[in-house]
């Protein structure tokens, strides 16, 4: 969590730009675990190319919210909008947003049966029925992309945190994904290998891939993110440029989170 | 060594100028007599163990040993065995009479089956062998999978005999539930296909079989002899009931654990409730069911083979032994492989076969294979209902003047010929379970 220790590396923020279309539109969104209210009147827009961190205390509902936009959590109230579908209970409109919309999990969540190959080119071959020759030869891209071309033919097992979550979002973008969603990607990771997932997220930032991430780098929201999202309570609380939200955080509630994140 | 230590006493600060290269353990900690020092004696209590396990076994092996070994092969009868006995041996030493097993090993094995016929369960047994290769085995070749889909047909044509054309129409029946699932797909959407796939074959089964299978028999009777299923006996009927069991009780099974685990409230509850209701009532009730009371729920006419209902029984009931090893499986596999595979857009037929049944199976081999070797031993209970199997014979050949008053040799037979199919297949999960340890988490 210390800023320095996994500072990322430079980033060039030349293709990052953000354009006027809407990826994901979310308008007064509620849900609750049973009768526990874990999102209030949620109201988000991303527009195609951002690069939104959200931060906030555990509990505060912020792996639900990017959950909810995949739809592994089920949202009771309000209305999500993922690149021009509604997320119904339709399974079908669900499958469609799920495979457009990449995600990468905490404990990376590979498959251990297969190998880092097989983990890459299973969704491409099954969901978008792409020939199996070209799979491969898509995953082989990806691989080379994060860094891991030569452990293809190993099992997820074998591979070290940093490189099995490295795998996941190779195995993400397989798939050509226009939104990728992160939830907590350098929670489980040991300090060092904190730095090498961070530095293939900045190169897809760098690439223009629309992302949402929930994380406590906050090196990485400084040097990537467009815009900061903090959450308490099932609440968006403030949002803001980077500069502007760790420099000049206007409610108590940030204060003391940044306080708190920042001061050790 | 001791210069390094007394001047990192004297300054706590130490740097290792060169790695240590890696040494054999001293001589003393590998050999035989290590082996038995830490193994057999390595406190007086464990020597006073072993000395006391040496003597048992001795004792044991003692006993029976020369009973086995000395024991008489060639006889008519149990006292023309006992007369040889008496002269090879004097009077008073006990030996075994193998004389039983050289004399009715074929009863044991295949019951009545017509002696002239033996080459048919044999050549079934042999097919058996091929269909599963490629089922249990992953490098063995592909196509053989066209036997292991044909042979379900095959096997009971060799069996029973009587007309090609019986076997051959039931298998139609699948070939017509593929071709609507394949044909139909697009035009009646995924969930009406499925429905006429499972509907207009049960229909074609309970009402086109019989003349369909007459009419082409009518046109060109080929055939071979029919078998009864009352002349299938020994062995060969625990094979078959045993053999077929296991092999529907597992995709059954599967279906009530994915059922249990389901969010549908019916599904869920009707998986729920047959498993229960399967597993909490003996298996031997369940036979005498199957023997007296299931023809009242058929409909009238149908006189369904005895055997037939046996194997149904024993099949729903290794079914929700399975069922209930599986969800262990399935809940055993941490969600994130769940979510990992829906969040790639996989459905949920497809992120069951591919992500979460490898896992879980795997999970459950151990238990799956206990319950098939215990499903497998259990088909001895059908003696009770009538079906003489390898107990049945036993009791049929005491029963003989020839034999009358044998029972240990018949009954070691019997146990070595089970043990060889369970120890197989304690071994195949074994191996398979190490075959499929990918060495993760």
């Amino acid at each position: 969590m210390t800023d320095t220790a996994t500072k990322p590396r430079s980033v060039n923020r030349s293709q990052m730009k953000v354009s006027d279309e809407v990826a994901i539109e979310i308008t007064d969104m509620n849900k609750w675990f049973g009768i526990f209210h874990v999102l209030r009147d949620i109201n988000l827009t991303v527009n195609q190319g951002e690069r939104i961190v959200i931060c906030g205390p555990s509990g505060s509902g912020k792996s639900t919210l990017i959950r909810c936009i995949n739809a592994l959590e089920e949202h009771q109230q309000g209305k999500i909008v993922v690149d021009g579908t509604e997320l119904s209970n339709d399974l079908k409109n669900i499958d469609k947003i799920r495979s457009e919309v990449g995600m990468c999990f905490q404990h990376f969540n590979l498959f251990p049966h297969l190998t880092i190959l097989e983990n890459c080119t299973l969704a491409p071959i099954w969901v978008r029925k792409t020939p199996k020759r070209e799979a491969e030869e898509t995953a082989m891209y990806f691989l080379e992309k994060v860094k891991i071309p030569d452990q293809a033919n190993k099992y997820p097992g074998q591979l070290s945190g940093g490189q099995q979550q490295r795998v996941a979002i190779a195995r993400s973008l397989c798939m050509r994904p226009r939104i990728m969603l992160f939830d907590e990607p350098t929670s489980a990771l040991d300090p060092e290998m904190i730095k090498e997932v961070l530095d293939t997220m900045i190169q897809l930032a760098e690439e223009g891939m629309t992302m949402l991430c929930v994380t406590h780098e906050m090196g990485f929201a400084r040097q990537v993110a467009n815009r900061v999202i903090f959450m308490d309570a099932g609440q968006i609380i403030e949002q803001n440029e980077p500069e502007e939200f760790f420099n000049n955080p206007q409610s108590d509630r940030t204060k003391l989170f940044l306080s708190q994140i920042l001061g050790h | 060594m001791s210069d390094t230590h007394s001047e990192s006493a004297l300054h706590t600060a130490y740097v290792r100028k060169e790695m240590l290269p890696e040494r054999d353990p001293p001589t003393s900690q590998k050999g035989a007599v290590l082996w038995m020092r830490e193994n057999l004696f390595s406190s007086i209590p464990n020597a006073i163990m072993t000395v006391v396990s040496l003597y048992v076994i001795y004792y044991i092996l003692a006993g029976i040993g020369p009973w086995m070994i000395g024991g008489i092969w060639d006889a008519e009868s149990l006292t023309e065995c006992r007369a040889i006995r008496d002269e090879l041996y004097g009077h008073g030493r006990e030996v075994a009479c193998w004389a039983v097993i050289t004399d009715r090993w074929h009863q044991l094995l295949f019951g009545f089956y017509p002696q002239d016929l033996y080459w048919r369960p044999i050549l079934t047994l042999a097919l058996f062998g091929v269909a599963v290769a490629p089922v249990l085995f992953e490098n063995a070749p592909r196509p053989l999978l066209i036997v292991t889909a044909i042979f379900p047909f095959v096997a009971y044509f060799l069996l029973w005999g009587g007309s090609v054309w019986g076997p051959a129409a039931v298998a139609v029946g699948f070939i017509l539930a593929w071709a609507i699932l394949t044909y139909t797909q697009d035009i009646l959407g995924s969930l009406a296909a499925t429905l006429a796939a499972i509907v207009v074959p049960l229909l074609y089964w309970l009402y086109l079989v019989g003349p369909v299978a007459g009419w082409l028999h009518g046109l060109a009777p080929i055939g071979i002899e029919a078998v009864g299923s009352d002349e299938i006996g020994g062995f060969l009927l625990a094979l078959v009931i045993g053999g077929t069991g296991i092999i529907l009780s597992l995709p059954i099974g599967i279906l009530l654990a994915l059922g249990r685990q389901s969010d549908l409230f019916i599904i869920n509850k009707c998986s729920v409730i047959f498993i229960e209701v399967i597993r909490g009532v003996p298996l031997i009730v369940w036979l005498f069911t199957a023997s007296l009371l299931l023809n009242y729920f058929l409909p009238p006419g149908t006189n369904f083979d005895l055997m037939l209902r046996v194997i149904i029984m024993v099949t729903l009931f290794a079914s929700a032994y399975i069922a209930e090893v599986v969800r262990g499986g399935l809940a055993a596999l941490p969600r994130g492989q769940y979510e990992g595979a829906d969040s790639l857009g996989l459905n949920y037929w497809q992120s069951m076969q591919l992500i979460v049944l490898p896992q879980a199976l795997k999970i459950s081999i151990p238990g799956i294979v206990s319950t098939f070797i215990g499903l497998f031993k259990d088909t001895t209970l059908v003696v009770f209902v009538g079906l003489s199997d390898p107990i049945g014979f036993s009791n049929l050949i005491r029963a003989t003047s020839e034999w009358n008053g044998i029972y240990w040799e018949l009954f070691i037979f019997i146990g070595i010929c089970f043990w060889i199919f369970c120890f197989s297949m304690s071994r195949y999960s074994q191996w398979l379970e190490r075959k499929l340890n990918t060495g993760h988490r």
